[in-house]
This record gives C-alpha cells, structure tokens and sequence, in this order.
C-alpha cells in the first residue's frame, strides 16, 4: 500500500488501541469586565457572559469529535482568578460566586470550572483572603467548581503565610468533604509558578493578560508514546528519544488541528496547545508505564527521574514544532490516582513520596492527586507545600500540590475519586513535627537567579 | 471536501457493495478505493469525496455504522485533514 494508507492506519490505531485522544478543550473566559460593587450583581454578569460564550461548546467539541474521528474527553471553562473579580465588592465570603459557576458549569454541559482562585505569591489582597477562607465551603457545595493558588514564584519568592494557610484549607476541605473521600481536596491545587493559559483541571484560570475569550487545547497520549517504545527493546536512549518526538508531534498536531477548528466554529482566538502527556486510571494510558518500558521493573526504581526527564524533554521538542503556540503547563503529569500505572508501583512499594517529589523536579507538575492518611497535620501539609513551591521558585519551573487527606482513612487503604480522578492507595508521610518552621511566617525571598533585568 | 472511510473487520461477501450501496445513496463518490489483510484483519480504505461543502457527515456516520454493525464491521467516517495533520509537515 501506499504511504499515505499505512498513515491512516497508523492514526486509526492510535486512537483505537492506543488511546489517542484530546484531552480538553478548555474556553479561557475573562471575568473583568463582570466587576461590580455589588456581588449580586457581579454574579449575575458572571453567569450571563459564561452561559453565553460557552453555549455551544460542548456541542461543537463533539461535532469536532465526530468529524475527525478522535475522541474530545473534557469540554472546560477557565475564568479570571476570582479574588481579583469579586473583591470590589463587600460581600464577606465568596461561596456564591462559587455557586454561580458551578450553575454555569451545569447550564453549558461542561464537567468542571476552574478559577476559584487567588494568586498569593507575594501577599494578599482582600479579595484573596475572603476567597481562599471561601474555599472549603465553595469545594463542599459545590460540584464542577475547581480552585487554584499560587503561593509563589521565581519572581517574587514563596509567600509562607500563604503556604501555612493552604495547609490549613486543605484540612478543612478535606473534613467537609469527609463522606464523599475528602473529594474537595481532588479540585484544589497550590501552586508555584502558576501558569495563566493551563487548559487542565483543577489548576486551570484565565490569567488577566489573557484575551476576552481564548481556546486552548490540551493533548494527551502516554499509550502512543508507550507503543513506539515497545518495538525498541534494545535502543539506545538517542533512539528512544527520537521515537518519543516523532509520536509527540503526531499527537501534536492532531490537537492543533482540534484548536484551530474549534477556534473557529466557535469564533473565538486560538491561544495555546498544552503539550502534556495525561494519563487516565485506564490500560495503556499510563505515563507510569512508559517509564518501565525504558528497563525500569517498576515504576519508582532509582532510574525513574532520569527516564521522566528524557520524557519530558522529547515530548517538548517533539511536541513544539507541531503548533503555532505552545503554553499550559507542557510535560509529562505523575498524578497518583489518575494513572493505572502509579496505583500499581505505589501498590508494589516501589514508589513513595520521597521519590515523587524528586519525579517533579523534572516534569510538570508536581505532587498530584496523592491520597494520604486523613491525620496528616496542616503543618506537615503545608511543609509539603513549601518543599514543592522551593523546587518550582528555584528551577523556573510549575511545582504544585493536589494533594488529599483522606479523613477517616490510613497508610494501604484505597480510595475512589470516581471517573478521570481515578483510585488510589493512602501513602505513607513522613510525619516528622514542623510547626515551628511552618509557623514563622513571612516571605521565603525570590532567588538571585530571577534577577535577570 | 474529502473523507477517509476505513472498514476493519473479518473479511466477507458483500462488504464493499453494501458500503457502495449507502455511499451512492448519499450521491458520495468514492476516488480511491484499496484493501488489505493487516494481522489477520480485513481492512478497507475508502477515499471519498462529499457531495457539497455543507453536507453533514454524521448522516453518513451513522448510516455506515449501522451497516457496520449488522456486518459485524468497524466503520470509520474521518475528515482527511486529521490524516494530513498528522502525518504531513
């Protein structure tokens, strides 16, 4: 046959057997020109603007779907960081703003909203403090919500008052959601080095040097890049890395080609194709296992950082020729619960948290969807945080923490999140006290390397 | 515009008249046509070129799929670009 057939059987078997698909499309959506003194009203803009730019997306997500034959999984909302909206006015908490999203969200048809969220990196506004005090109530009643904050950057440092607070929130979250496995804490990221066009869940938002509606596009595809590892048993990593490219790209374009259609059905500005290899809780669609198809038995093995940062780096440079604008996060995720591998390797005791920590110095993101006992103080929490917002601050890179206290639970228990958020077994935490480090407050100061003007 | 239909499957009588047979209903022309065994699997592809600018391709979709399944078939309507996309720099 000729070449152009064996593509599109090549195309045809990454999707069927492989699991080629994208993962999102997310519509960016600013909240500013929404600003009001009075929160009522403000909601009531909220949601008008939402309901009406994002109508139809959903439906041409699956026309777009239907059409090229490769599947949409997620249709999604990012919205300007709420602090930032909703502290014009003198509402005292932002529970209804959260609401107001989460019945836009319902009314559209998407699955979840992200930017109930401040960005905190060097201190706090009003508007922060009442939205991240919100949090925990707004994760509780509501369902597609998701909530982000960053607590610093290479820029301005790591604001500690804030990473002590998160640990706080995210106890509290945990506790509210306690009968539905702590879920809340599943919706809620902190973050250094925030990026503002991050088309995933639940650390997407608007940023505010956005446009006024923005498609960005997340890939995804760990199943392809496995399958060309598979036939090269006795490669060399050169080799390895070339195959890597080569499905990067090929996955990468099919996600430009759903950007710019979707751009302009919904006539709407293409902003950015997020290059990340997400995994899913299902068979061959594990980043986890690409890394053992390196050599490693299981995932976690002393090996493992060097075989993600070879990841990482060849889905970028595979990844990057393949679309006009690249943004998002862009590398390879090690969410626990989300990838059927992780589960296993955590399972096997091949893989901890200590090893996953030092996992996130190479690949986006960070410590994410990690199940951990429900006794877990806030202060070790936030010590987690603080140790990811370092790594970040310090290598110019995204760190984050999703990380959840499952109340109730401990150390070899399961938990289920339900659908994409996946299962997973509650990880040991080195529980060593840390109150007086958390507890001192003030800025960590940015490093000398972020002076660069 | 131009869409790839892709037929895979255990191989049988009557699997191209009766794709012809939907395609000519839908006054669908079909430019290229080739087919192959592939790891035991009969697998057909179909270069075709859509009646009009504004046809909608799920009719055919879903024509096709209930074909495919009667048959016991797996019946694919793409739009070429995903293959040009993907495959072409």
């Amino acid at each position: 046959m000729e070449d152009y057939k064996w593509n599109i059987i090549e195309t045809i078997k990454m999707i069927n057997e492989e699991k080629l698909d994208i993962r999102t499309i997310t519509m960016g959506i600013s909240l500013l020109d929404c600003i009001d003194s009075d929160g009522e009203k403000a909601r009531e803009k909220i949601y008008h603007k939402i309901t009406h730019y994002a109508k139809d997306l959903v439906k041409i997500g699956d026309e777009i779907a239907g059409e090229y034959g490769i599947p949409i999984i997620n249709k999604r909302i990012s919205v300007t960081p709420i602090a930032m909206i909703a502290g014009a006015s003198d509402d005292k908490d932002y529970v209804a703003y959260a609401k107001t999203l989460d019945a836009a969200a319902k009314a559209v048809g998407v699955n979840f909203i992200g930017g109930f969220s401040a960005l905190v990196q060097k201190g706090f506004t009003k508007g922060d403090r009442i939205l991240i005090d919100s949090i925990p109530e707004a994760l509780t009643v509501t369902e597609r919500v998701c909530s982000s904050v960053n607590v610093g950057s290479t820029r301005s440092g790591i604001n500690m008052n804030a990473v002590k607070r998160m640990g706080e929130i995210i106890k509290e979250t945990a506790y509210l959601t306690r009968d539905n496995s702590s879920i809340g804490c599943a919706k809620l990221v902190v973050f250094a080095n925030a990026v503002e066009d991050n088309p995933f869940m639940a650390g997407a938002f608007h940023g505010a040097g956005e446009e006024d509606i923005v498609i960005n596009v997340g890939v995804s595809g760990p199943g392809v890049v496995n399958s060309a590892l598979r036939g090269l048993e006795n490669a060399t990593f050169d080799e390895i890395s070339e195959a890597i490219k080569k499905s990067a790209f090929k996955i990468t374009r099919a996600g430009q080609l759903v950007a710019n259609e979707a751009a302009k059905r919904l006539n709407v500005p293409f902003g950015i194709v997020d290059l990340s290899l997400a995994p899913t809780p299902e068979i061959g669609d594990s980043v986890a296992r690409i890394i053992e198809s390196m050599g490693i038995d299981i995932c976690g093995g002393y090996g493992t950082t060097a075989a993600l940062a070879l990841l990482n780096d060849a889905v970028k440079k595979g990844g990057i020729m393949a679309s006009s604008h690249v943004g998002g996060l862009s590398g390879a995720f090690i969410p626990v619960s989300e990838d059927e591998g992780m589960i296993a390797a955590v399972k096997a005791g091949a893989l901890n948290l200590e090893k996953l920590e030092a996992m996130t110095c190479v690949c986006s993101v960070g410590l994410d969807m990690i199940a951990i006992p429900g006794d877990v103080s806030a202060s070790v929490i936030s010590g987690m945080i603080a140790d990811e917002a370092a790594i970040g601050v310090i290598n110019h890179k995204t760190t984050a923490v999703r990380i959840i206290p499952v109340h109730g639970k401990d150390v070899g228990e399961m938990v289920s999140f339900g659908g994409l958020l996946g299962y997973a077994p509650i990880m040991r935490v080195n529980q060593t006290d840390n109150t007086a480090f958390v507890a001192r407050g003030g800025r960590i100061p940015a490093p000398v390397h972020s002076f660069k003007n | 515009m131009k869409t790839i239909i892709t037929v895979i499957g255990q191989d049988k009588v009557g699997i191209i008249a009766n794709v012809s047979a939907v395609l000519a209903e839908e006054r669908i022309n079909i430019s290229d046509i080739s087919q192959t065994i592939l790891q035991d699997y009969f697998t057909m592809i179909m270069v075709t070129q859509l009646p009009n600018e504004g046809y909608d391709i799920s009719v055919l979709q879903k024509k096709l799929n209930a074909l495919g399944e009667q048959m016991g078939l797996e019946i694919r309507v793409q739009h070429e670009a995903i293959f040009d996309a993907m495959h072409r720099i």
